[in-house]
Formats: C-alpha cells, sequence, structure tokens
C-alpha cells in the first residue's frame, strides 16, 4: 500500500493481494540478475560509452500556450487548473 | 508574535544554509525554452520540459559552466565524475513526477566562503554544489476551489549551494547569504535577484545546551526570500526550539514555513511519505566528466573577487575598510568607482560622494547604479572644480544635484547655472562691508565674546552672493574686519 501511495495508485485490499504475489514474482524474476559474477564488471548507471553530451545556450522556439495545455485534463486558457493545494 | 525569552545563553543554534541560485543562462537546463522572466504564463514550455512521453533531455553546457565557476572560486574540488538523479515526488508543479536534480555524485564538493562578523573573519564550509531544474509555479489566489499552474519556471536551471552547519546566529546567516550573493553576481552566474526568485534560501537549523556535542534534531525552514527574512525567520525558530525544550517538550524533526507578514513560522504538515523520494540514476542524461583543459579554461575567466576587490581598494587607494567594504559588495559599484578615479577623482572624496550624496539620490527614487544618471568620469570632472577653486564645496552640492537630474557634466552645469565661486577679495569685501553696515549690534555682541556669531556672519554673506563666495577668502576677511 505504501507503494501504491508513493505511486498514487488506488487500489483496493484484495486487488493488493494479487498484485503483492504478482509483484514479489517480478522481483524474484530480476533477483536472478545477482547471480552473475560481477566481480571484475566496474559498476556503471549507463549502458553506452558516452560522457558530456551538451548542447549550446541558444534560444529555441517554445510551443504555443494552447498546443501546450491542449493534453491537460482541466485548464484555463493560460493556466493548468488542479485542485486546489492547501498549503 | 513575540516570544518569551527563556534562558537563551544556555543554547546555541547550529544552522546550515540551502541556497537556490537561478544560474545565469538564457535556456532551461535540458531544452532550448527561454528562461526570461515576467513572460506570459505557460508560453516558455516544450515537450521536453512539460515531460511529454519520449522526450530526451540535452544539458545546456552554460550552466556547468555556471556551476564550475562558482565552485572554483568557494574552492570546492570539481568532481572528475558527476551525473545526474531522479527525485521522485508528486506536485502538480512538477509535471514529470520527478525532478532532475543530482545526489550522490554533485559536480562540486567541498570549499567555504568567509563572512566578517563584529571585526573577525570566520570560515563557512561548503558541503557540495549540485546542479538541479526548477519546478513550475503554483497559484492559489482567486481560483475558489482550484489552483493554477504555470510551467514557464519548470526546468530553469539551479545551483544549491549547501553549507556544513557551521552556522551559529541569524546574523552569520545573513552575512553569509549576502557573501554569496555578491560572489554569484560577481562571477555573473546569477543575478541575485530575490523578490524574481532567483535566490532562495532553506535553513536547517537545531539548539542545543552550549558545550554539548551532539546535535538537537533540525528544523527545516523553508523559502526565504530576503535577507531580512533569513534573521527573521531564524531568530523566531530558535526561540521557538529553546521554549519547547525549556518547557520540557521535545522538537519534531519537519518542515516549517516563515510567513513574513506574522514573523512566525507554521509547521507545514505534510505526509512522512513525501519524503520517500526513491532517487536513482537519470537514466537519459550521460555523465559529466570535465577534462582538466575545460576547467582551466573556466578558471582564466575567473573575476576578481569582492575580498580581493576591497583588500586592493584598502592598499591602493588607502581607503578605510568600511568604505572599502561598501563598494565592492555589488560589482557595478565597484567598477563605476574605479572608473570615476581612473577618471581623475581623489579617491577618498569619490567614495565620500558616492556613500553620501549619490547613495541618497538613488535610493530616494529607487534606483540601482546600473541606471545613474551622472557618469562616474563627471563626478571626477566636478571633484577636479573643487580642487582648482571653481567651485567650493558647498555649490557642489548644487552642481552634483543638477547633475544627475540632467546627466550634463560638471563644467557645463557651472556655467549654464553661474556657479563659479567668487573668489575676487573686491567683490567679496564689498558683500562683507553691506553685512557688517547692517548688523551693528550682532558686531558689539561678537567683540563682547559671543564667537558663535561668526557663522552669522559667513552666513548673511554666503546669502548675498548666493553661496558663491569663497569660503576660506570670506573666513579671511571677516576674521580681518572684526578684530
Amino acid at each position: 500500500m505504501h507503494i501504491a501511495g508513493l505511486s498514487r495508485l488506488s487500489i483496493l485490499d484484495k486487488e493488493a493481494e494479487t498484485l503483492r504475489g504478482q509483484l514479489n514474482s517480478i522481483l524474484d524474476y530480476v533477483e536472478q540478475l545477482g547471480k552473475l559474477d560481477t566481480a571484475n564488471i566496474e559498476p556503471t548507471s549507463h549502458v553506452l560509452p558516452l560522457n558530456n553530451v551538451m548542447r549550446e545556450d541558444l534560444v529555441k522556439d517554445s510551443l504555443p500556450i494552447e498546443e501546450a495545455l491542449r493534453n491537460a485534463p482541466d485548464g484555463t486558457e493560460k493556466f493548468y487548473r488542479v485542485p486546489k493545494i492547501i498549503e | 508574535m513575540a516570544l518569551k525569552e527563556t534562558n537563551p545563553m544556555k543554547y546555541e543554534a547550529v544552522i546550515g544554509l540551502e541556497v537556490h541560485a537561478q544560474m545565469a543562462t538564457d535556456t532551461k537546463i535540458f531544452c532550448g525554452c527561454s528562461t526570461k522572466f515576467g513572460s506570459e504564463p505557460n508560453s516558455q514550455t516544450c515537450p521536453v520540459c512539460i515531460g511529454m512521453p519520449g522526450v530526451l533531455p540535452v544539458l545546456n553546457k552554460k550552466a556547468v559552466e555556471c556551476a564550475i565557476k562558482t565552485g572554483l572560486a568557494v574552492q570546492s574540488k570539481i568532481s572528475a565524475y558527476s551525473r545526474f538523479a531522479r527525485k521522485n515526488y508528486f506536485y502538480p508543479d512538477l509535471p514529470k513526477g520527478y525532478q532532475v536534480s543530482q545526489y550522490e555524485l554533485p559536480i562540486c564538493e567541498g570549499g567555504h566562503i568567509e563572512i566578517v562578523i563584529d571585526g573577525e573573519v570566520k570560515r563557512i564550509g561548503l558541503t557540495r554544489i549540485h546542479m538541479e531544474e526548477d519546478a513550475g509555479k503554483n497559484i492559489h489566489e482567486g481560483g475558489g476551489p482550484y489552483s493554477f499552474v504555470d510551467l514557464n519556471r519548470t526546468g530553469v536551471p539551479l545551483m544549491e549551494i549547501v553549507s556544513e552547519p557551521d552556522i551559529r546566529t541569524p546574523a552569520e546567516a545573513a552575512a553569509y547569504m549576502k557573501k554569496l550573493r555578491a560572489i554569484l553576481r560577481y562571477l555573473e552566474v546569477c543575478d541575485g535577484n530575490m523578490e524574481q526568485g532567483s535566490l532562495r534560501c532553506d535553513a536547517n537549523v537545531s539548539v542545543r545546551p552550549i558545550g554539548q556535542k551532539e546535535l538537537g534534531v533540525k528544523v527545516e525552514l523553508k523559502n526565504i526570500n530576503s535577507f531580512r527574512y533569513v534573521e527573521k525567520a531564524l531568530e523566531y525558530e530558535i526561540k521557538r526550539q529553546i521554549n519547547v525544550i525549556e518547557s520540557g517538550g521535545k522538537i519534531v524533526q519537519e518542515t516549517r514555513l516563515f510567513d513574513s507578514s506574522t514573523g512566525v513560522t507554521q509547521s507545514m504538515r505534510s505526509k512522512e511519505e513525501a519524503h520517500d523520494y526513491r532517487y536513482f540514476p537519470e537514466p537519459d542524461l550521460v555523465p559529466i566528466v570535465p577534462s582538466e583543459a575545460w576547467i582551466e579554461k573556466i578558471r582564466q575567466a575567473l573575476t576578481e573577487l569582492p575580498d580581493a576587490k576591497r583588500e586592493r581598494f584598502v592598499t591602493k587607494y588607502s581607503l578605510p575598510e568600511y568604505d572599502a567594504e561598501l563598494l565592492t559588495t555589488d560589482k557595478t559599484v565597484a567598477d563605476w568607482y574605479e572608473t570615476a578615479v581612473l577618471a581623475g577623482g581623489q579617491p577618498k572624496a569619490v567614495s565620500n560622494w558616492m556613500m553620501g550624496e549619490l547613495t541618497k539620490m538613488l535610493n530616494d527614487e529607487n534606483k540601482s547604479i546600473e541606471n545613474c544618471p551622472i557618469k562616474p568620469e563627471h563626478l571626477a570632472g566636478m571633484l577636479k572644480l573643487i580642487d582648482n577653486g571653481t567651485i567650493s564645496g558647498k555649490i557642489a552640492k548644487t552642481v552634483f544635484e543638477e547633475m544627475y537630474k540632467t546627466g550634463k557634466n560638471a563644467d557645463a552645469v557651472v556655467k549654464e547655472k553661474g556657479l563659479v565661486q567668487i573668489s575676487d577679495e573686491g567683490a567679496i569685501e564689498k558683500a562683507v562691508d553691506e553685512v557688517l553696515s547692517k548688523s551693528a549690534q550682532e558686531i558689539e555682541r561678537f567683540k563682547a565674546g559671543d564667537e558663535k556669531l561668526m557663522g552669522f556672519f559667513v552666513g548673511q554673506v554666503m546669502k548675498a552672493t548666493k553661496g558663491k563666495a569663497n569660503p576660506q577668502m570670506l573666513n579671511e576677511l571677516l576674521r580681518k574686519k572684526l578684530s
């Protein structure tokens, strides 16, 4: 339920049981990687042998406002609209 | 609300600051959208910064340069290998559901900033400087049951400068902020505009009995956006924590918001879960491995920093520490000063006019020195006219005001307004005689020992000559006639 909360998913208690089993079997499956001998392999966070991919600081056109807002579930002419955030 | 102070002497505060500085780039950190402030809401976004599926971010080279430059200026170690990480949480101003930040391999580590407190230099250590993207802006006012989101800020490049918990008082915290802002502005890596949110500060603060080694439970104060508020928020929070402990309570680790209208900090009751950020390396961005040559090139371009400039002003121009400090806090002010001195202005005189009249006039109109109508060369020119006796120091004030109003140089103002000092002895004598002939009573009292009346005579003659009489000659003449 903690993971569901973090992921903003609403699930029922009985669904949670099924999902727990499924999630665990996925984790077990991935766990097989732990059997590999990685003693002589450098740890990495990327699969590509690439560093320093950068661009120059040059302005490009942005999206027109109505285009940017088009996929929003709710909005006004200029803004995305969301349920009030209480602070 | 003022809190009662209970035994503040028994406790000391331990403060660390996290400063978010918007880096001075034209475009966002991972896309080509403009970072211009004040544009129409949601007019500066693209599929990359609003998190459309399938897009790829590309790092802005200028942003990395800003971060490295800052690191070099504060003696940080520039990391040979650095990468980005995803910080996962949900909030409406964060369209991707994660913020791209740096976690275990930031661009800079270590370093320090020196501040002066009560005439003593204190060194505040830095933990790290890392790069990250800003979130959008939520607008809560006037929307009834809704909030509105503007994503123009989303993806604006920030560097977060994290200090060690070396700060002990609110005054030290404010001094640190000011020094950091001065450095960032000197380096031209951040405009330091606190009203526009280019520089924001979070503070971690705890208190402990003096002499105790272990740290107390810390509280995080969020989004403090002025030097004054840094001090106020910390002062309040320190008193609050001492009161809680003194009355037998326990400090809860939490995030609190400072309300500048009431001067009070308030708990932001956030769910525990919200802190589970599940950082992991950002797979869409490759690591940064800055070459020695690149770092060296950035190092070569470093400008003289505030401390070095202050020391140079003291030795080169024989300025008092106080003057040098005020003149070097802002680079534009320092440059204005040096231009005036190089144009022939006497160093201390230039400083006096800048810190006095000029500051007052600019403040009155809420102007900064960039928009000052007087050119530094014009001030130097005016000082020359005082030196060679063309105008008196008193008239100079009028000339200065006129220069400010019109933007003309001193020669032009003096000529147009007929402000040349009267140094013709005959003319001054005539004015003196005229005043004395009408002041029989005062002369008698003066001769009877009322020396203060000298000021009265000088004033009367100055009035008659519209302030243009050479003061030295006037004084001599009066003394001679009255003895």
